[in-house]
């Protein structure tokens, strides 16, 4: 049979983190009323003129740079011709033939730890269209009308366009984690896909391994979510697979992704593809950017996840492995570096409370760190109980859950609920011996030279004190007794 | 007190010696006898006019005239061709699909005249959109020249030509994509002067071609004019494609002779194509500049013979984008008898449209189409930039050139109308400007023959003697200074007097 | 380069024109006439030339970015065809 290899490649609309909108001065806030957030210009009034937002203008370069592209001095706006209830000037304004910046990469990490470039053919600005609201239906089938919303019209969006270096729906989820840590640490755009903040679409195409022609590549639309596209894009090479070992031929056209039934549909054809008639947007003149400019958002620029991966492990001695858990989510990242300030001891152990117990609770409750009440202050305060051995490692543990939920202070929780470590040493000596006396017949069996069983009565004794006795001392007490 | 200039009355009403209200009751006195025949407006604001009238009296009163100082335009009765946004009032650009459009916003250009103190009497007639040269694409009401009610007014800014002809105004804002401001003001017998592109903010006028639109006063004299200009120009942050320009005071060279002044005669634009009776009027224009001094040469500018295909090309390919935003949706006529949102589309569009914006958006729809963009959008925006190199050839050497406004006079109504081509044709003179960019006025200069029969205004004759002929000036970008000073001194040496309803 | 009356119908419909029959024969012709007009540019040669999009050698202007709230919302309501709320409404899209 023959092997295939997928061809991949992306394109990522971003939001950019603007206050106002991309050619006009309306707030580019969520959540508003329908149509509060709306003037001439975005609603496509007629005798209403498009104006630039700066600020759109540095994010993009901005962008480009951490994504290793050129920035072009000279870029146009283009208009997108084409019909559609929530576009209100019946075209789309964006780039085209001169984008903003081209030419870039990144380098993603493979599971088996290598590391693979992906080249970005271009990134470019454009805005966004209006919402549907579909009416007397939960989609658009079956919908009896919709409600057009202005809102969100001319909100400046990045287009990434990644050049079809993708081989596989690992690599091309790798590429899409690359891309959102950078857009975050970059402080270009909150990169939320569950918010409509980052969309993406994938063009796939398979081909037999070891050809260089490419196969006939393939449009997915309608992916929501990281692990959406993922998921699409495995299913869409297995049909690819098996239309090709059918004997079939692979069509080119825009499929969409229906991820209750798990697989992709067709939407239309390559005749029927749309023709979106573009040429330069009259009503703007090109975009000059000069090396002054880029000099200034270059100084600007923050700090990239890959040069905080290298911080870390030459400040805090901390692992590649870690540094790179850490730096995944901004935030997680930004809380690091918040609380390492305010720590005075090991960082790596605040490194082991993040990667385990606080992104081990995001992931089983879905959150993200900002809708916990978590903070760099209470949880050093109560690494610092930990450390002064108020309370045991153990009993922090359960603490770290009822902080990331209410926020209380460990200190309190320690005081009100009596959970404080016990280090004295004739109390707990009182306890191991009232253990060793209630397990007679281990004990003789511990004589007996199975002395694994000293793991058993430290058990004994942690349950008897709910946890609270402290581990060292209880082992030096076992020892004690045991040897006589 | 309708027949004077505004730089007339601009002074009567600074000197106490009329008011703003009598000014505006004058002005709806003549419309009302006169719209009948005319047909100029598609909406007067005669309540909101004479409101405003009174309040520049107060000022004018309150501080002996000094207010005008301020406001230079302050109680002066103006119109505005309905095709620029005026907060609560309808813009239709004579149009069905806007029929009952309420303006949300205020034009740039319009709201400085407001500021100015302008008193704003009403909305004239234009062909839909701005598409045409005779005002006879106007959905709602033929506007006739006030010359010969047989004829056109020319177009598309139709309606603020012969309202200002009339004196159903004092001046007028039109726009001009191809010689709309130029061309009526032409055949109507008035000034219109089309500014460098950039000049005037285009913020509020409904867009017809963006890279070509200009907004500019249509008026009585050149110094009128001038005058409007100098409130109407400037940068505005609203519009991308505004230029920041230092101030200037347009009237400043306007009573400068012109001796040594290098004027270019375009020598394809007075040979085949033009009509004798133009070609002779313009003639003895020339000789009136030579007279006062003026160095008159003939050049050839070899690409002009390609500008009008190229402008057709041009216009309708960002009309088509430009247009697409009438949809049903969230203004304008929606369809009643669409049944899913692609019915609405495509039968609100065809219902409200009209016959040559429909023909205009399919031209430039397929120009921009897959396949046909290089061979048809990318050729024109190339030849335009040819055009713009002979320009710049000429004026390396002359500081205008010269040419009538139009091949012919006013022509009848329904003589060009089933023939795109030839109604396209009468902007020949007109289109490079826009193409170029470049600031031209169009300036009477004469009435063809002698050959007046009957009585003017109330003429409808065959003959085409005793209408208006108009000589178009262009000069070099932001050089409207220049220009205006030329204008002056071919309306001073001309014999052409203002025909009086 | 001639159009056909099938070609015009595409047009019509990427320009959302529901036109007649007529109306396509009579624009059809029309076109051909006003492209075959335009078919003299190519007796010019401009193999060398760059185009004019704008006659405007400039850069395009900036805005800061700053919110400024429009003031007559309600003015852009006012017009809509059809408004449930302060939405506009439209039928189903197939």
């Amino acid at each position: 049979m023959t092997e295939y290899e997928a061809v991949i490649g992306l394109e990522i609309h971003t939001h950019l983190k603007t206050r106002s909108k991309m050619f006009c001065a309306c707030s580019t806030e969520f959540g508003k009323q329908p149509n509060s957030s709306a003037c001439p210009v975005c609603t496509g009034q007629p005798g209403a003129l498009p104006v630039l937002n700066q600020e759109a203008v540095n994010l993009a370069i901005r962008c480009g740079l951490a994504l290793n592209c050129t920035i072009n001095k000279k870029s146009v706006f283009a208009r997108k011709n084409y019909f559609y209830p929530d576009l209100p000037k019946g075209y789309q304004i964006s780039q085209f033939d001169l984008p903003v910046t081209s030419n870039g990469f990144v380098n993603i990490q493979l599971p088996d730890g290598a590391e693979k470039r992906i080249g970005i053919t271009r990134a470019h600005l454009e805005e966004d269209a209006g919402k549907l609201v579909h009416q007397g239906a939960e989609g658009i089938e079956g919908a009896t009308a919709s409600h057009v919303d202005l809102n969100r019209s001319s909100v400046p969006l990045l287009e990434i366009v990644s050049e079809p270096d993708i081989r596989s729906a690992e690599e091309a989820r790798a590429y899409l984690d690359k891309i959102k840590s950078i857009l975050q640490f970059a402080g270009v755009s909150d990169a939320n896909m569950e918010e409509g903040k980052l969309r993406c679409d994938a063009n796939v195409s398979i081909r037999p391994a070891g050809q260089k022609e490419f196969g006939v590549k393939v449009e997915i639309k309608n992916m929501n979510s990281f692990r959406a596209v993922e998921r699409a894009i495995k299913i869409e090479i297995e049909r690819q697979k098996q239309v090709l070992t059918t004997g079939q031929t692979v069509a080119q056209e825009t499929r969409s992704y229906d991820e209750a039934a798990g697989r992709t549909v067709s939407m239309r054809s390559k005749e029927e593809s749309h023709d979106y008639r573009y040429f330069p947007e009259p009503d703007l003149l090109p975009l000059l950017i000069d090396d002054a400019w880029i000099d200034r958002v270059k100084k600007e620029l923050p700090e990239l996840a890959e040069q905080r991966i290298r911080r870390y492990q030459d400040e805090h001695g901390i692992s590649a492995y870690d540094a790179r858990v850490l730096t995944l989510d901004k935030a997680v990242s930004d809380f690091f570096d918040a609380a390492a300030k305010l720590y005075a001891g090991d960082k790596k152990s605040i490194v082991n409370w993040l990667t385990t117990d606080v992104l081990g609770y995001l992931k089983t409750e879905n959150l993200e760190l900002s809708q916990t009440k978590l903070t760099p202050e209470n949880l050093v305060e109560m690494l610092g109980l930990i450390d002064n051995q108020t309370i045991s490692g153990k009993i922090g543990k359960e603490l770290i859950v009822q902080i990331l939920k209410t926020g209380a202070s460990a200190r309190q929780l320690v005081e009100t609920s009596g959970r404080r470590q016990i280090t004295d040493e004739s109390t707990l000596q009182k306890i191991v011996q009232e253990v060793l006396a209630a397990n007679p017949q281990q004990l003789a069996q511990y004589r007996s030279g199975k002395t694994a069983l000293k793991g058993y009565f430290v058990g004994e004794t942690m349950k008897k004190t709910k946890g609270q006795a402290a581990p060292q001392l209880v082992n030096q007490i076992l020892d004690r007794l045991l040897k006589i | 007190m309708q027949h004077l200039t505004l730089k007339e009355l601009q002074k009567k009403l600074r000197g106490g010696e009329t008011t703003a209200v009598e000014a505006a009751q004058k002005v709806f006195t003549q419309i009302q006898k006169h719209e009948p025949v005319v047909k100029a407006y598609l909406q007067t604001f005669e309540k909101d006019a004479l409101e405003q009238a009174q309040k520049a009296d107060e000022l004018l009163r309150s501080t002996n005239g000094a207010a005008a100082d301020k406001q230079p335009l302050l109680g002066i009765p103006l119109a505005i061709k309905d095709n620029m946004n005026l907060l609560n009032t309808e813009t239709t650009c004579a149009s069905k699909i806007l029929k009952g459009y309420i303006s949300p916003y205020t034009a740039t250009a319009v709201q400085k005249l407001q500021a100015a103190g302008a008193v704003i009497v009403g909305k004239t007639n234009l062909d839909e959109f701005a598409m045409g040269s005779s005002t006879e694409n106007s959905a709602f009401q033929q506007t006739t020249n006030p010359w010969d009610r047989a004829r056109v007014p020319g177009g598309s800014s139709g309606g603020a030509a012969a309202a200002v002809a009339a004196d159903e105004c004092f001046g007028c804002l039109g726009s001009d994509t191809g010689g709309s401001i130029r061309q009526p003001a032409s055949f109507c017998g008035v000034v219109g002067l089309k500014p460098t592109y950039g000049l005037v903010s285009r913020y509020g006028l409904v867009a017809f071609a963006s890279s070509l639109d200009q907004i500019g006063p249509l008026a009585k004299t050149v110094a009128d004019a001038a005058l409007i200009l100098n409130v109407i120009a400037g940068y505005d942050e609203q519009d991308s494609t505004s230029v920041k320009q230092p101030v200037k005071d347009y009237t400043e060279f306007l009573d400068r002779d012109i001796k040594g002044q290098k004027i270019a005669v375009i020598k394809e634009l007075l040979g085949d194509g033009i009509d004798d009776a133009v070609r002779q009027t313009i003639q003895t224009a020339l000789d009136g500049l030579r007279k006062q001094g003026a160095i008159i040469e003939e050049i050839a500018m070899p690409s002009f013979k390609y500008a009008l295909a190229a402008y057709y090309l041009v216009a309708t390919s960002e009309a088509s984008a430009n247009l697409a935003r009438f949809d049903g949706v969230r203004f304008g006529h929606r369809s009643k008898n669409a049944r899913d949102m692609l019915e609405l589309f495509k039968k609100s569009r065809a219902e409200g449209f009209g016959a040559e914006v429909k023909r205009r958006i399919m031209l430039g729809t397929y120009a921009l189409s897959a396949g046909y963009y290089d061979a048809y959008y990318l050729k024109a925006q190339k030849v335009r930039t040819v055009i713009k190199q002979d320009y710049n050839k000429a004026f390396a050497r002359y500081d205008a050139v010269l040419s009538p406004t139009s091949p012919s006079v006013a022509f009848k109504f329904g003589e060009k109308v089933n023939d795109p081509l030839s109604m396209y044709l009468s902007d020949i003179a007109t289109i490079p400007v826009n193409l170029a960019g470049l600031p031209g006025i169009s300036v009477p200069c004469g009435t063809a023959g002698d050959a007046v029969s009957g009585t003017v205004g109330d003429a409808v004759s065959g003959a085409t003697g005793g209408l208006p002929v108009g000589l178009q000036l262009v000069a070099g970008e932001f050089a409207e200074q220049k220009l205006l000073q030329i204008a002056a001194a071919v309306e001073r040496g001309s014999r052409f007097e203002r025909i009086r309803l | 380069m001639t159009i056909s009356i099938n070609d015009a119908g595409h047009v019509a419909n990427l320009a959302r024109l529901d036109l007649s029959a007529q109306e396509l024969a009579t624009y059809t012709e029309q076109l051909n006439q006003i492209l075959a007009y335009a078919q003299e540019l190519n007796k010019l040669n401009t193999d060398q030339v760059e185009p004019t999009y704008h006659s405007i050698e400039t850069g395009t202007i900036l805005r800061e970015d700053k919110v400024i709230d429009f003031p007559n919302q309600a003015g852009l309501l006012q017009n809509g065809p059809d408004v449930s709320g302060t939405s506009f409404v439209v039928p189903r899209i197939l």
